[in-house]
């Protein structure tokens, strides 16, 4: 073996010991938290100060949009937009729990009332009409309400002629509204299509999760894709196309790596320089 | 073959073959007997197809005598003329297309086609499209864009495949860019949903002006089986889901999800193909006589304003 294959499998090794799916629940409120990839005990001051990113390894955690939008933006010029709407409860949805209940619960678990924020504030100077997604609020699963701000943002956008920009985190579609649910991405992506008429600049950024629905929609057709490092990224689950093909998954499957690797996106970029990025980006886009 | 909440059916039919089998053998006049026992039947066919659970619409959806897209081809369409691949290297078998006639109006017709045999669903993948299938699709959308012909699509598939080629390939980017590609089109557009209309997949195909659903047809965001497993932790749970997703015509009416549900012959399209092709045709073409004198900009707006309705939320 040489020094180069070692190196390799070091790091193939490294891929393979990423937890799939790692339960954010588990760090919240605790003074000290561990790292899900090299289990360092990390100060929350520290990791919070690093942007929840793990300075020893470089690991992201996932955030929510809240984070998210204090990362992102110039200080005190995000103002949110469409915050009043709220979900509802057409198929009176009933599995194992209520579909209200769980709104209920949601809703109690991250303070918002649906699993998408949306708004307009500055990068670096530079105004962007935004939807941030949050995968706390069921799993960041779209409905008609991420639906529909997601478009209203849009629509916000053709009218005050300024880019889009998206950032995902999302298991797919509400399956408590159904093919409402469904509906959300043609809705979305008409309005897109708006943005594409217009010659709107529209940027998706891609963060660990996102799936089914959301990357099937609005999600996935930005004139610029970026994904956030280490974010899994797919249409179908990693379970449903195991027993699918009744065959094991290579260890990095549906990582943005992977899908860069096959072209499926533009670029990768470390949380820490994706609100530089975004600015340079967005000037380029400005003449 | 029969559907287990068919057999009912199948008894009185047998007393009907014996009654007209005791009439020749005797030569005693039964016709009466018979007359009533048929009415019955008929009756009773009558009450249990217009009654049927979601969790049984689904069986006939799922048929597997089930007219496919190609019976549809034969059965609507004339000087059907095949259009393959995606000019990238594939020619996805379990999305077809091309230009043909609908009694006199030249169309393009694309759709998912689903085998009826283990050989035929090798060929055509059980109806599960991959990416390249939806660019192929879009591909013929944008050829019937610049030549003016209407565009129609028949839907009938479990959903795109869930695969390791599919996601290096982008399933959701393919999907998702017909979506945004189809709100262009300045042709008018009429899907059909005449199986199974599962998910994203059978949406990629859907963005249009005028979406119907054959009468034991089904459109989901996920199919029962997936979503009982989900939000159940049981796959045995499918009935329940299929109740609780409102997945049926009259349902998907209710939420305006569709325009409008095309009649089946009486037990599901499996028990007369011709029956079922002259009224799809016939609903087809009425479909697009609606649109014959809309300008461009109108059927987009028209299209556009559809979806944009979509959805129920509190403000
Ligand atoms: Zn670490």
């Amino acid at each position: 073996m040489t020094l180069k294959d070692w190196f390799e499998t070091r790091k193939e090794e490294q891929i393979a010991a990423r937890p799939i799916d790692p339960k954010i629940d588990d760090n919240i409120g605790k003074l000290w938290v561990k790292c899900f990839n090299c289990n360092a005990q990390l100060p929350r001051k520290e990791l919070e100060h690093h942007m929840m990113v793990c300075p020893q390894c470089g690991y992201h955690f996932r955030i929510n949009a809240r984070t998210r939008i204090a990362q992102l933006f110039d200080e005190g010029t995000f103002e949110e937009y469409f915050s009043n709407i709220s979900p509802a409860d057409p198929l009176e949805f009933f599995d194992t729990e209520s579909y209200t209940e769980r709104q209920q619960k949601a809703k109690e678990k991250t303070n918002l009332n649906d699993a998408v924020i949306t708004g307009i504030g500055k990068v670096e100077g530079e105004e962007i009409a935004c939807a941030i997604m949050d995968f706390e609020y069921m799993g960041g699963s779209m409905g008609s309400v991420v639906g529909e701000k997601v478009t209203r943002i849009i629509e916000e956008a053709l009218a005050k002629k300024l880019p889009v920009v998206t950032i995902t985190a999302s298991g797919g579609a509400r399956m408590q509204e159904s093919a409402l649910s469904l509906m959300q991405m043609a809705k979305t992506s008409c309005a897109v299509a708006k943005l594409n008429e217009a010659k709107l600049l529209y940027i998706n950024i891609l963060t660990d999760p996102t799936y089914g629905g959301v990357t099937a929609s609005f999600g996935t057709i930005g004139d610029i894709i970026i994904a956030e490092q280490g974010a899994r990224i797919g249409f179908a689950g990693r379970r449903v196309i195991e027993q699918t093909i009744r065959q094991k998954l290579p260890a990095d499957f549906q990582t943005a790596e992977y899908l860069m690797k096959h072209g499926q996106l533009d670029m990768i970029t470390k949380r820490s320089e994706l609100k530089s990025t975004l600015a340079k980006i967005l000037r380029l886009h400005k003449h | 073959m029969k559907l287990d909440f068919e057999k009912p059916i199948t008894k009185i039919e047998e007393k009907i073959e014996e009654l007209r089998k005791m009439s020749e053998e005797s030569g005693m006049d039964l016709s009466k007997e018979i007359e009533i026992f048929e009415h019955q039947s008929h009756e009773y066919k009558k009450e249990l197809y217009e009654n049927l659970k979601p969790s049984q619409k689904l069986q006939i959806a799922r048929h597997p005598n089930r007219p496919n897209f190609l019976d549809y081809i034969n059965l609507i369409t004339t000087d059907f003329v095949e259009m393959h691949g995606d000019r990238e290297g594939t020619d996805d078998r379990a999305i077809i297309g091309g230009v043909a006639k609908i009694g006199d109006k030249p169309v393009m017709i694309v759709g998912t086609v689903k085998g009826k045999s283990t050989k035929e669903n090798l060929v055509y993948n059980f109806g599960m499209p991959q990416p390249e299938g939806y660019r192929k699709a879009l591909r013929l959308f944008e050829h019937a864009n610049r030549f003016g012909l209407p565009i129609v699509t028949l839907i009938d598939t479990p959903g795109a495949y869930p695969g390791i080629k599919a996601e290096e390939h982008g399933q959701g980017i393919a999907i998702a860019v017909n979506l945004k590609e189809m709100a262009k089109l300045d042709v008018p557009i009429v899907a059909i949903i005449t199986g199974e209309g599962c998910s994203g997949g059978a949406l990629g195909l859907a963005v249009a002006n005028k979406v119907l659903v054959l009468e034991h047809a089904y459109y989901t965001v996920i199919s029962p089986e997936g979503c009982a497993s989900i939000l159940w932790r049981d796959a045995a749970k499918a009935s329940e889901a299929a109740e609780a997703l409102k997945i049926t015509g009259p349902d998907l009416l209710k939420y305006n999800i569709i325009d409008g549900i095309v009649k089946e012959p009486l037990g599901g399209a499996h028990y007369d193909y011709e029956a079922m092709g002259e009224e799809l045709k016939k609903e087809i073409l009425n479909a697009l006589d609606e649109y014959k004198d809309m300008s461009a900009q109108q059927l987009k707006d028209d299209r556009y304003s559809k979806f944009r309705r979509m959805g129920v939320f509190n403000s």
